[in-house]
């Protein structure tokens, strides 16, 4: 029984020392994984992941410290995206899956500074001094960086209302984990079929 | 936000559901059964009655612990069938343990582990007769002669308590053999094939199944009245039965043909009610087998080449439930490689050519 | 005539035995009309019009923008009340910019057919007038028609079928047009055969409408110019794709539209608007409708002005016996759940179903046991169960590599399921999610470069600025010219 004690042992540390040698001497050197991960990355610095801009953030990816989620104004598709670069598995089930919210001006509070538009990443914000400025939603990223420089907390973030060009099909309920809103959404019906009655008659 | 989840089309749908199909299922096998109980007395009722009644118990067991809907899935009647499929290829009047035991794997090894309805990739009632074969092969081979109910040499209720629940040895007086295990026996102890067979074989008193065997698999006709009922009533589609049956038949032939002293002919392997039950309900599974019809004729064909095998060549007389285990493993590869060709595309995937124009373009015809 | 079959399809149970013996009636007037400037797949049309603004009968309310796109016009004199945003037919009920119409109490009479002859007229000029007029495709697609009459020297089209199938269950309103108006239907199938100089016209019928059969039939013997012929019922028959394949027996090639195979198909309802558009020089503005479904009292059929709301429409057939578990816009197969009867009808409503409960009768969901029925059934060669799998876990990939994107949404999948499982749903939500990272890729580009351009403008202005101040700096050195020169570089 030692000897076969002994033997399993020893054939452990050997083994267990061999792999320790091999992650030293045959490590990839992956500098270029950094670039990559810049790459993907939405490259405006808005600093909204707690790392000094972009390439800061990919830096941080690359040595694991930070979560692939990291990048608000990149949502779903890039935390995907970085996930399968990097080869981990992501739980992105508490990302938002709606459409990115983007600034907005407050126009009764905006006093025309320029303030705002000095500092958008992505030049979205349209103006002149002394003029209420806006907002191209189209361009902006939701990327915050307007919010606080604003002297009169003039710009709040929002989301765009789906409309007939945008509104997209959800996912179906899942009828076999949640009985219980099934349930609920058919008595929404026989009401939401009540009031239909009602205006026909 | 407001989240708005309208339905999705169609309004109608085919009236056709689950629970609807596994009660046809099990109406098709009704016969099969009622004539097993009538030829093995009250311990094969016994049997069914367990199986049917441990399959209930162990998906509700296996259901609360995953908090699932009760009622809903009980009410899908896939656990029924299950167990009643089991009960019918046990040895009549097979012990209490077999029963409940083998219900037990096949619903919870064979079926719940792996999610549920339409997630395991064996057949759980198959999985659950190999695992017995193997574990218990004394009390799985074990084969009672014929004893109709209300005949004499049928046990009464107490006696049949007594088979089931106290493991009464079946008197020398009624045990029996099957034909196939009887034919190897033969075989292995150097008969001729011819000798073999001409003892015990006779393809009508096969059809009719008054002889030894598994409890629901002696009567092979009854069988196939309900398979060609599930035809009838489209639960099932013809391919995989036909192409299972006639590779058989065609195997059998052939090998006939090249020695007819030692290979019997296509009527003996079709008339084993254990292929015909195989064929219409065990190969016809829907959540084992392939999805489309190519897929599915390969499946069948497949089934019938191992069990050929494992009955000519192979150690055990039957080899149904292996050849079942072995192609249900090669599902997925079929259902990945037998894909439906899309339209306006090749097989390959890329769009089709254009046809020819002066193929398409008709003549002129009549004035605008 | 030999045809050829199509892989796949169901056989619904038809229920067109309610309307399909009553004659098309005309709903009276609307006292107000909402008129959606969006009713055609393509760029919404721009008002034309102001609140306030009296129209006439057929006048331009909105013009359509772009190639692909549809002008609407008045269905009724009357006025403008407001071009605000109301309900879109649609299943969210989602807002659409809407023209409502306060109808005038005497409308003028009809007008007058026009003496010209159409078939003078060249190709181009007839696609012309039927852009004009508005006419998209009313077999429920909406594609603007004009789009495809337009003569194409490269795509030359030989064979012209005209859909007649009406495969959708519950529908009537082409069987109805077919058997009332057939003289009208051959005229407008000879003006599109005119206008695209295709050699064959082909008008295809389902063989479960014998009576329009024996109608056009009747008609087309006139004019040696139009083939009627029968067709097997078969849902979806009447999907473009799949009718190409029964004709003419050849598949369109995936990314093809029929014109690359010289094929152009129309509907029924459309060849009888190009009809009225080129004889009376009418826009389309009004559109026959289906009112059907187990919980209305009277179901028929309908000529109703464009921007009718359904709750007219069901009031007229005597309203509702019992609540509808579903209202629906369309066929029941490939029809839109609609919200609540207080919307418009558009160009593309074939129907209006009010769906009783054991009509609908969806019972619960349950797991895929992998029966394989719907991939039988899908004429389009596809796997739906293993693309509803992969979709019910967000696998996108997977259910594109699978080609979802080839779906046509038919619903013959979620028909025949026995699991009951909402295929098509998860089709259209897997369309939806590609199309969303289809944009949200191309956004995530733009952002960089943007990003780029700013940091490269910052930079610019930097370096000019710094240039300035260095310029500025020199002339000022020069001004004061030091006294140790040699000194400088220090």
């Amino acid at each position: 029984m030692f000897a076969a004690i002994i033997s399993l042992a020893l054939l452990g540390f050997a083994l267990g020392y061999l792999l320790g040698v091999a992650a030293i001497h045959l490590r990839v050197k992956e500098p270029e994984i950094i670039q990559e991960l810049e790459a993907l990355l939405p490259g405006t610095n808005c600093g909204q992941c707690g790392f000094p801009g972009c390439p800061a953030g990919a830096r941080a990816l690359a040595e694991g410290t930070a979560p692939v989620t990291l990048c608000p104004p990149g949502g779903k598709p890039l935390a995907a995206a970085l996930a399968a670069k990097l080869g981990v598995e992501a739980d992105l089930s508490e990302l938002d899956d709606g459409p990115a919210p983007v600034a907005q001006v407050i126009e009764a509070l905006c006093i025309g500074c320029t303030r705002c538009f000095k500092v958008c990443p992505t030049d979205a914000i349209v103006g002149a001094p002394k003029q209420i400025h806006g907002v191209v939603s189209d361009a902006c990223t939701g990327c915050k960086k307007c919010l606080g420089i604003c002297p009169t907390m003039g710009i709040k973030l929002t989301r765009l209302q789906p409309n007939l060009a945008t509104w997209q099909w959800p996912k179906p309920a899942d009828a076999n984990s949640q009985p219980e809103s099934q349930q609920a959404v058919r008595d929404d019906d026989v009401e939401a079929a009540r009031d239909m009655m009602e205006v026909a008659r | 936000m407001i989240v708005i989840t309208p339905q999705a089309g169609p309004h109608v749908r085919n009236p056709g559901k689950v629970p609807s199909l596994m009660a046809k299922v099990v109406l098709a096998l009704v016969p099969a059964t009622l004539f097993g109980i009538y030829l093995f007395g009250l311990p094969a009722l016994n049997t069914v009655l367990l199986c049917v009644v441990s399959a209930l118990f162990f998906e509700g067991l296996c259901v609360r612990l995953v908090n699932k809907r009760l009622g809903l899935v009980l009410a899908d009647g896939s656990a029924v069938l299950t167990g009643l499929l089991l009960a019918l290829t046990l040895p009549p009047w097979a012990p209490w343990w077999i029963a409940v035991g083998g219900t037990g794997f096949a619903i919870v090894v064979g079926k719940q582990v792996y999610g549920g309805l339409g997630q395991n990739p064996f057949n759980p009632a198959m999985l659950a007769r190999v695992a017995l074969l193997l574990a218990f092969p004394l009390q799985m081979t074990t084969w009672v002669a014929p004893a109709p109910l209300f005949s004499p040499a049928a046990p009464d209720f107490a006696q049949s308590l007594t088979i089931t629940f106290n493991g009464a040895a079946v008197p020398d007086s009624l045990s029996g053999a099957t034909l196939l295990g009887q034919v190897k026996t033969d075989l292995d102890r150097g008969l001729a094939l011819p000798q073999a067979l001409g003892a015990h074989f006779s393809p009508l008193g096969q059809g009719i199944g008054y002889a030894a065997g598994s409890l629901g698999e002696t009567s092979t006709l009854l069988l196939l009245l309900g398979g060609l009922y599930l035809l009838w009533q489209n639960i099932i589609n013809w391919h995989t039965p036909v192409s299972f049956l006639a590779t058989l038949a065609l195997l059998a032939w052939v090998f006939q043909q090249l020695d007819p002293t030692s290979y019997a002919g296509p009527l003996y392997h079709l008339s084993s009610g254990a292929v015909m039950l195989a064929a219409f309900f065990i190969l016809t599974d829907p959540v084992t087998s392939p999805a489309t019809r190519a897929g599915q004729l390969l499946f069948g064909a497949g089934c019938a080449l191992l069990v050929y095998i494992i009955r000519t060549w192979g150690g055990y007389p039957e080899g149904v439930a292996f050849a079942v285990l072995l192609m249900n493993a090669l599902t997925p590869l079929v259902d990945h490689y037998f894909k439906p060709r899309q339209y306006g595309r090749t097989r390959r995937g890329k769009p089709l050519p254009l046809p020819p124009l002066e193929k398409m373009a008709p003549s002129r015809r009549g004035r605008p | 005539m030999r045809l050829f079959g199509f892989r796949g399809g169901v056989h619904p149970e038809a229920a067109k035995h309610h309307t399909e013996r009553r004659p098309i009636r005309r709903l009276p007037l609307p006292r107000r009309l909402y008129i959606p400037l969006q009713q055609h797949i393509g760029a919404p049309a721009k008002a034309e019009v102001a609140p306030g603004q009296h129209v006439e009968s057929g006048q331009l309310l909105a013009r359509s923008q772009g190639l692909i796109s549809a002008p609407v016009h008045a269905p009724a004199a009357g006025r403008i009340v407001a071009i605000e945003e109301h309900p879109a037919p649609h299943p969210t009920g989602l807002p659409v910019s809407t023209v409502v119409i306060e109808t005038d109490s005497e409308q003028p009479p009809a007008t007058v057919p026009s003496t010209e002859d159409p078939f003078t007229l060249p190709p181009a000029t007839i696609a012309e007038r039927v852009g004009a007029a508005g006419i998209v495709g009313m077999g429920g697609a909406t594609f603007p028609s004009a789009v495809k009459l337009m003569p194409n020297p490269k795509q030359p089209i030989h064979t012209l079928i005209i859909n007649g199938s009406e495969c959708e269950p519950y529908l009537t309103c082409d069987d109805r047009l077919m058997q009332e108006r057939p003289e009208a239907i051959i005229d407008g199938i000879r003006l599109i055969r005119h206008a695209l100089q295709a050699r064959r016209a082909v008008l295809a019928i389902e063989d479960n409408k014998p009576a329009a059969f024996a109608a056009m039939a009747a008609a087309a013997r006139q004019s040696e110019a139009v083939e009627v012929i029968r067709i097997p019922s078969r849902y979806p028959m009447g999907w473009e794709k799949q009718l190409v394949k029964t004709v003419t027996g050849h598949e369109i090639p995936h990314g093809q539209l029929p014109g690359g195979i010289g094929v152009c198909v129309h509907n029924v309802g459309t060849a009888y608007a190009i009809h009225r558009c080129l004889r009376t020089r009418q826009p389309l503005s009004s559109r026959i409708v289906t009112v059907a479904g187990g919980a209305v009292r009277h179901p028929q059929n309908l000529e109703v002005p464009i921007g009718a709301r359904l709750e007219e429409l069901i009031d007229f057939c005597g309203g509702l016996t019992e609540p509808p578990a579903r209202l629906v816009m369309g066929g029941p197969m490939m029809g839109q759940v609609m919200p609540h009867l207080r919307v418009p009808i558009v160009k593309g409503s074939s129907g209006v179903l009010a769906l009783s409960a054991h009509e609908v009768d969806d019972g619960p969901e349950r797991p895929c046991i992998r029966c394989g029925r719907c991939v039988m059934a899908c004429p389009a060669g596809l796997l739906p169960l293993e693309m509803g799998a992969r979709m019910r876990h967000d696998d996108l990939d997977g259910a594109e590599a699978l080609g979802v994107q080839d779906c046509i949404g038919c619903g013959c999948c979620s028909y025949v399921c026995p699991s009951k499982i909402p295929l098509v749903h998860y089709f259209n939500y897997a369309k939806g999610e590609l199309q969303n990272r289809r944009q949200e890729k191309a956004k995530s580009e733009q952002t960089r470069q943007w990003a780029q351009a700013r940091s490269e403008r910052l930079a610019r202005e930097a370096a000019e600025k710094a240039a300035l101040r260095a310029e500025r700096a020199a002339s000022k050195a020069q001004q004061k010219r030091p006294p140790h020169p040699s000194k400088e570089p220090l």
